[in-house]
C-alpha cells in the first residue's frame, strides 16, 4: 500500500516531507526505544512512536523507513521537523493512542512480520 | 528543458528510449464507415478521448472527442466518421527515440500521436504525454533499483588501484552529552558509503554499528572519535571516547543491562540494546575498556559477507 493511501484512509496530518508520499508501505514496526527499531524495523516500513525528538529521524534513516507517525496528539519538535526536511522523511501525526493506530493499520493490511 | 550544458539523467533517457517502448499498443480503433453518433459511446465506454480511424489495416485518418463536439455542435445529420475525422495524421515511427515525440509534443499541441511502422506504415500504437512521463519514470526507477543492487562502484575502483594494500580513511568527532547532533557522525558515514558505491546492506550494517557507538560516546562519555577504514574486503570501525569506562564489560555486552540515567531513558535510549545491535550488525567485534581512562570499541564489517541482513 502506498503511504498516500495510509494518510488518506487514517486522516493522518503530515508534518514534513510532504512532496515524499509516494513511497509503499512495506510493513509496520512499533517502539519507542531507538535501539529496538534499529534492529528490528525493516526497510520501507512505517514506524509508529510517541517520541518526538529529532534522533528520531537518524534512525528512520538509517534503516530506510518510509515514516513515522507520532502518536496521541504529540508534535515533533522544530529540530525534528527541519532535520527530517533535509532527510526527506515523512512524520506524521494521530490523536489516536499506539494500540487503536496500529490496529487500523493492521485492518488495511500493513503488516509487522 | 533547462539550457543546462550538463546532459541530465532524463535528457540521455529520451535519447536512449524509442517510441515502441513507452506507448500504448492496445489501441482502440474505429472504421471510417462507423457512424459519429456512435462514437461518443465508445470513447466514453473505453474512457479515451480519440481513437485512430482504420480502413483494411491502413491509417484512414484520427477522429477526437473535438471532432465529435463540433458535429454536435453544428446539429448536422449523422454521417459516416471518415467525414469529420482528420486525414492529414501526425504520425511517428515506433523506432524513433522519444526525443521526436517530445519535439512532435511541443511543436504541434497534440493530445496524442499515432504510432505507425516504417516499413509497412500499419498501425502500432498511440502515444500520449503521460505515456511518455510513465515511460521515463519506469525507466528511472530502474536505473535506480540496478545502481542498488549491482553497481558496487567502490569494488571497481579498487581494482583499478595498483598497491599492496589499499585503505581509505574516514574520521569523525563527536561532542559528549551533545544530543543536538547525535547521530551526525553516523549519518555522514552513512552517506560517504553511499557516495562510494557500497552495498547498501553493508552500508545499513556500518551505520547502524557506528550510531549506536556514537550514542554511547554522547550518553556515557565526554566525547570521542569515530575512525573508519574501509578496504577491499572489509570495513573497520574503531570508536574510542575519553570516558569512565565499562566497569564489567561481559555485564554490559548482555541484552538489556543499561546504567543509563532516567533522562536518558524517556528519550528512548538506554535499553541496554546497543552494544548488543552492534554486535548483531558485526562480523568481529572486540571492547576494551579500562576504568577512569575510557573505552575503546572495534567493529569489522567484512564487504564480500555483504548480504548477511544487519536484523539475523
Amino acid at each position: 500500500m502506498k503511504l498516500t493511501e495510509l494518510i488518506e484512509k487514517l486522516n493522518l496530518d503530515v508534518r514534513s516531507a510532504k512532496a515524499n508520499l509516494d513511497r509503499e508501505v512495506t510493513g509496520g514496526y512499533a517502539s519507542d526505544l531507538l535501539s529496538d527499531v534499529l534492529a528490528h524495523s525493516k526497510e520501507g516500513n512505517i514506524w509508529v512512536t510517541l517520541q518526538v525528538h529529532h534522533n528520531i529521524v537518524a534512525v528512520a534513516s538509517m534503516k530506510d523507513l518510509v515514516g513515522i507517525i507520532l502518536v496521541s496528539g504529540r508534535e515533533p519538535e522544530q529540530e525534528t521537523i527541519d532535520k527530517a526536511e533535509k532527510e526527506n522523511l515523512v512524520i506524521m501525526v494521530t490523536e489516536m493512542p499506539t494500540f487503536e493506530l496500529v490496529g487500523r493499520l493492521y485492518n488495511l493490511g500493513v503488516t509487522g512480520m | 528543458m533547462k539550457s543546462d550544458s550538463r546532459i541530465s539523467k532524463v535528457q540521455e533517457l529520451v535519447y536512449e528510449i524509442r517510441v515502441r517502448d513507452v506507448m500504448e499498443d492496445n489501441v482502440v480503433t474505429v472504421s471510417p464507415q462507423t457512424p459519429m453518433s456512435q462514437l461518443q459511446d465508445i470513447l466514453r465506454e473505453k474512457r479515451i478521448s480519440g481513437a485512430p480511424v482504420v480502413d483494411k489495416d491502413k491509417l484512414a485518418g484520427i477522429i477526437s472527442l473535438d471532432d465529435f463536439i463540433r458535429w454536435l455542435a453544428g446539429r448536422q445529420d449523422d454521417c459516416p466518421i471518415s467525414e469529420k475525422m482528420t486525414r492529414d495524421v501526425k504520425t511517428l515511427y515506433a523506432d524513433e527515440p522519444l526525443i521526436h515525440a517530445v519535439n512532435k509534443f511541443e511543436k504541434h499541441g497534440f493530445g496524442r500521436f499515432v504510432v505507425i511502422d516504417r516499413q509497412d506504415k500499419r498501425l502500432r500504437g498511440i502515444i500520449t504525454k503521460g505515456d511518455i512521463i510513465e515511460g521515463l519514470l519506469k525507466k528511472l526507477e530502474i536505473d535506480y533499483h540496478k545502481e542498488e543492487t549491482q553497481s558496487e562502484r567502490i569494488q571497481r575502483f579498487f581494482e583499478d588501484i595498483y598497491a599492496d594494500r589499499i585503505a581509505l580513511f574516514f574520521q569523525y568527532e563527536v561532542a559528549g552529552k551533545d544530543f543536538k547532533r547525535a547521530g551526525e557522525s553516523s549519518s555522514r558515514l552513512k552517506a560517504t558509503l553511499g557516495r562510494l558505491g557500497l552495498h547498501p546492506q553493508v552500508i545499513r550494517r556500518v551505520a547502524i554499528a557506528t550510531y549506536e557507538a556514537e550514542m554511547n560516546v554522547i550518553i556515557y562519555a565526554d566525547g570521542g572519535k569515530i575512525r573508519v577504514r574501509v578496504e577491499p574486503h572489509e570495513i573497520l570501525v574503531k570508536v574510542e571516547d575519553r570516558g569512565p569506562g565499562i566497569p564489567d564489560v561481559e555485564k554490559a555486552l548482555q541484552p538489556g543491562y543499561s546504567t543509563a540515567p532516567d533522562w536518558v531513558r524517556e528519550l528512548g535510549f538506554g535499553a541496554g540494546m546497543g552494544l548488543n545491535n552492534i554486535s548483531n550488525c558485526a562480523d568481529r567485534m572486540n571492547l576494551r575498556s579500562t576504568l577512569g581512562k575510557g573505552t575503546h570499541l572495534s567493529i569489522h564489517i567484512f564487504v564480500e559477507d555483504g548480504v548477511k541482513s544487519e536484523t539475523n
